[in-house]
């Protein structure tokens, strides 16, 4: 009837896991509670959860990737503080089939459930707004993609609490993460939770190219768009090309699970060096797909807070384009040892060694943009600049990894994973915090505080180096990854060190709550009346802030790049048309969450082999989604009286606060 | 892809265009098919001549039941498709190399 | 799995003004975001062909292509697909005439044939299963199975899809937002030909002549 689940699958003997689960239940009844409280459940379905408006899915995506956030830095401090003190006869807290949940259970949530939905979410809520459409090609599927993506997440959460998670790493390979190897279900929840969040985000590259390729505002041809759109359109383009790739190979690893198939078992034939192959012909698009939004953001903030327009616009486009190809030919680099041999072993070495030339073009274009720019050293820009340093640094590290010869020394050491964090964080997580500082008054119309995120910055900057610094040395030393335990006594002192940097960080992502928590209870004073709180040059900073539901009371006309600063200079921004026309929206629909949370539940079922459940929910989902598809009643128009009364509203708010609209007077705000 | 437009032919095709399309694919099926299942023929040219008439084939139905052209509608779906082409030969190509040497390392023993 | 890619459609008739430009597309739009979910599976099907190729050989003491493919077989599956391509491309024509009963009687061609074709896969599938040779027997029957199995689950899906959409024509007529629909499906159906074009070519043919 329940299939493998008993009670036994809570682990009650762990109380680590029972303590969290404990304050994860508090917590949780607490939201509960407020909700029900202050009346809030109707509100929350008909406003946010039904929602098809990329803004507020692009919020829920944050939301969510912010408290996976804490989920997944949790793992890094037991792992760091675990490391700091399990050397020699110490054995530390954490047992290794407990320390290899840990580690896999990080690098899935980091890089799957906190960094790819924080891109996703910055790229739903900027890119319709830069393009001057009103929402996206497909807003049901959005909403879809959305609740697929927690699915994915629920089921990872769920892991803590019933069963067990992976302990294979996680890339998951065979034959470790065959049945033979792996009997639990831990990897079966791995596999769940990354076919539905992959679905979504696959859903959702089509959903923003044909966006982006369709539905551009009159006069914005492609070389005249934003160039975070730009690099969001690149990365979508990756996405579309290399996710079924991970449908493909998880489906294979589940077909091995499930029916005894022997793609990659030891027995019958298979060939676990092919899932690694397929793995990383996935994994390395994957991470291409992290970082250009990235650059996007900090080419965006750089010419921003410079007051110039970002040098070398074109060729920006180029290199994010061949890095989007180039990206295409070097997954072998994650495998150098694997034995292909010299010949391909070189011909990858040398691929991944040209694509630092792009990205050398880039860093080269954002310092020519600064040039002789007036800069305004806002949190935006810090996170900037602190990339350039950073980023700069695990590049370089990565070339040295891309000699096939020096890999063979260092591959799966301390030193890679020095180096993957530090592009990783250095790169895409500097990068979506800044576009998080930079992109929040425009959703929410307010600021965040000033000081509160200096501050966080220069935790996270120097809590970064102090951390991982001493895993370039320890890689060098010898020391491999995924280690709970340790004999010699010389690597000691590195971990120690690389413990009190968590701990910076830590205390970063404290500045970074605090931050919140002091915005709202301020908002009023950090209040963005005009929409333009940064003097912007792309057309978002036209709207207010937040926008209306509709983006555009009327569809801008572009001719230049940084369109809206081009607005502005010929003084032509915030001209109020005479007259609306209706606007056609679409409507909220409870589709897109019913399918995703049936697919958590078929996710659930599949894992502990509840047949009848999986089957259930399977057909609920073809269901729901054929019955949406029979709903005619999906949109609406909004009328001109209600637009007029919205824009006027808006007008109003800064007239009444004596601000008039100019092109320079919002530089000085910040 | 055309959408309804008032053009019978352009991008619709015709009872023609499918009929074509059916005759050609008829013949590039039968004759390889043929090839094998007779014997009379060595394995090089077997193999060269179903791979040259399977992809022939394929644009055969990309051109004929798919409609796939460079007008101003299909230009986006055609390049869309020349880049997947694109990926999936490096994707392919690529990772044949990667396994057939990977394997003759390996495990040698599967190539006596 | 086949994804009818859903758009804000407005009703068959539009009464009010509106922005141009966005309504007229919405129905293109459509077709062109199938169209690149299509390329998706594209890939998803390399990667499995690509599977297929690196584990052809790895038939662990079991049978090879040559000793359980039957070409004749083969070869008149493929006829049903491809005579089920012309047959919808016939339904796609009469629905463009506005001949809603013709466009459906072709689409019930169509549904029949892609269920003639699936039901010899199945016994295909049977025979080999119950002679000991099926997909946990070897790393190449897995593969085999695999490859051909997902793409008859497409045209089983393309089939639950047909359905379908024959249900809301029939009850609905050739709205723009059911010719839209036929569109997509269309390509979804003659992708899944050019598919198994792939699949006789690369396991059947070259199984039988290496």
């Amino acid at each position: 009837m329940f299939g493998k689940l008993t009670l036994e699958a809570v682990p009650y003997h762990e109380p680590i896991i029972m303590v969290t689960l404990a304050v994860v239940a508090l917590l949780g009844f607490g939201v509960f509670a407020a909700l029900t409280y202050y009346r809030k459940w109707g509100y929350l379905w008909s406003e946010w959860l039904t929602s098809v408006d990329h803004k507020k899915i692009g919020v829920m995506y944050i939301l969510v990737a912010l408290i996976m956030l804490l989920r997944g830095f949790a793992d890094a401090i037991m792992m760091r503080a675990q490391l700091a003190v399990a050397q020699g006869g110490a054995e530390g807290f954490l047992p290794p089939e407990h320390y290899d949940q840990i580690f896999t259970a990080h690098g899935v949530i980091m890089i799957i459930f906190m960094a790819m939905p924080f891109m996703v979410g910055l790229m739903n809520i900027a890119v319709p707004l830069q393009i001057g459409a009103r929402d996206v090609a497909f807003p049901f599927l959005n909403s879809l993609s959305f609740w697929l993506f927690v699915a994915g997440a629920i089921l990872v959460n769920i892991s803590l609490g019933v069963g067990e998670f992976a302990r294979t790493g996680w890339v998951a390979y065979p034959p470790l993460a065959e049945l033979g190897y792996s009997p639990g279900v831990g990897v079966d929840y791995y596999i769940w939770a990354l076919q539905l969040s992959g679905l979504g985000t696959l859903l959702t590259g089509v959903n923003f190219l044909v966006t982006v390729f369709k539905m551009r505002t009159p006069g914005m041809t492609l070389m005249k768009m934003p160039i975070f759109t730009w690099a969001c359109t690149f990365t979508n383009i990756l996405i579309v090309a290399s996710f079924p790739i991970l449908t493909a190979t998880l489906g294979l690893l589940t077909l091995d699970r499930y029916l005894d198939m022997h793609f990659f078992t030891n027995e019958l034939g298979g060939n676990a060096m092919m899932y690694i192959n397929l793995f990383w012909a996935w994994g390395h698009p994957e991470v291409y797909i992290l970082i250009l939004p990235a650059f996007g953001i900090f080419s965006e903030v750089i010419s921003t807070f410079s007051g110039k327009k970002l040098f070398g616009y074109t060729s920006m486009v180029w290199a994010s384009g061949a890095i989007t190809l180039l990206g295409f030919v070097v997954w072998l680099h994650h495998f150098f040892t694997m034995g292909s041999g010299a010949n391909v072993n070189a011909f990858f070495g040398v691929a991944t060694m040209i694509i630092s030339v792009p990205t050398g073009v880039k860093l080269f274009s954002w310092l020519f943009t600064m040039f002789r720019g007036r800069i305004r050293f806002t949190t935006p820009v810090l996170w900037t600049l602190g990339f350039m340093v950073t980023f700069t640094i695990g590049g370089m590290t990565g070339v040295l990894l891309a000699v096939p010869g020096a890999d063979y020394v260092l591959h799966n050491s301390l030193f890679l994973i020095a180096h993957f964090h530090n592009t990783i964080i250095g790169g895409a997580v500097f990068g979506y915090l800044a576009g998080f500082t930079f992109w929040f008054p425009k959703a929410f119309g307010f600021k965040l505080h000033e000081g509160l995120g200096k501050g966080a910055f220069w935790c996270w900057i120097s809590g970064f180096f102090v951390a991982f610094m001493p895993l370039y040395v320890l890689g060098f030393m010898g020391m491999t990854r995924r280690l709970n335990h340790y004999d010699n006594p010389m690597w000691q002192p590195y971990l120690i060190v690389a413990f009190c940097g968590a701990g910076l960080i830590l205390c970063g992502i404290l500045f970074q709550i605090a931050q919140l928590i002091v915005s709202i209870k301020n908002r009023e004073q950090l209040r963005d009346l005009t929409g333009d709180p940064w003097g912007g040059r792309t057309l978002e900073w036209s709207t207010s802030s937040p926008p209306p539901f509709y983006n555009f009371a009327e569809l801008p006309t572009v001719h230049k790049i940084d369109a809206f600063q081009d607005m502005k200079e010929k003084g032509t921004a915030y001209q109020r048309p005479a007259s609306y026309s209706p606007i056609h929206m679409p409507k909220n629909t409870a589709a897109g969450v019913v399918i995703g949370l049936l697919g958590a539940v078929f996710g659930f079922a599949m894992i502990w082999h509840i047949w009848w459940l999986a089957g259930l929910s399977f057909i609920g989902m073809i269901a729901t989604f054929i019955a949406r598809s029979y709903n005619q009643d999906v949109d609406y128009y909004v009328q001109p009286d209600e637009i007029e009364r919205i824009e006027s509203q808006h007008h109003a708010r800064f007239e009444a606060h004596g601000q008039t609209l100019n092109t320079t007077s919002f530089a000085e705000q910040v | 892809m055309s959408h309804a437009s008032t053009e019978a032919g352009a991008g619709h095709g015709s009872y023609g265009s499918y009929a074509i399309g059916f005759v050609l694919s008829v013949i590039l099926t039968v004759i390889p098919f043929g090839m094998v299942m007779s014997g009379d023929f060595s394995r090089e040219t077997a193999l060269i001549s179903m791979l040259v008439m399977g992809v022939v084939q394929i644009v055969v139905h990309l051109v004929c039941f798919l409609h796939m052209n460079t007008s101003s509608e299909g230009r986006w779906n055609l390049l869309a498709f020349l880049f997947t082409v694109l990926i999936i030969v490096m994707l392919v190509g690529l990772a044949i190399w990667i396994m057939v040497n990977a394997d003759m390392l390996m495990m040698p023993w599967m190539f006596k | 799995m086949s994804t009818d890619v859903m758009s804000s459609h407005h009703a068959a008739g539009h009464e009010q003004a509106h922005d141009h430009g966005h309504d007229h597309d919405s129905g293109e739009n459509t077709v062109f975001g199938f169209w690149l979910y299509l390329m998706t599976d594209c890939v998803l099907f390399a990667s499995v062909f690509a599977t297929y190729a690196v584990l052809v050989n790895h038939t662990a003491g079991g049978p090879s292509g040559k000793d359980i493919f039957e070409l004749p077989y083969v070869l008149g599956e493929t006829f049903l697909l491809l005579i089920s391509s012309c047959t919808y491309g016939f339904s796609m024509l009469a629905a463009h005439r506005g001949a809603k009963s013709q466009a459906l009687a072709w689409l019930g061609a169509t549904f029949l044939l892609g269920a003639g074709f699936i039901g010899m896969e199945i016994n295909e599938f049977h025979h080999l299963i119950v002679e000991g040779f099926g997909p946990d027997r070897s790393a190449f029957l897995s593969s085999f199975f695999t490859l051909v199995g997902m793409h008859g689950l497409h045209v089983t899906a393309g089939l639950v899809w047909m359905l379908v959409l024959m249900a809301q024509i029939k009850t609905r007529g050739l709205t723009s937002q059911n010719n839209t629909r036929l569109m997509c499906l269309s390509l979804f159906w003659h992708f899944l030909d050019i598919v198994w074009i792939c699949v006789f070519t690369i396991v059947y043919l070259m199984g039988v002549a290496a």
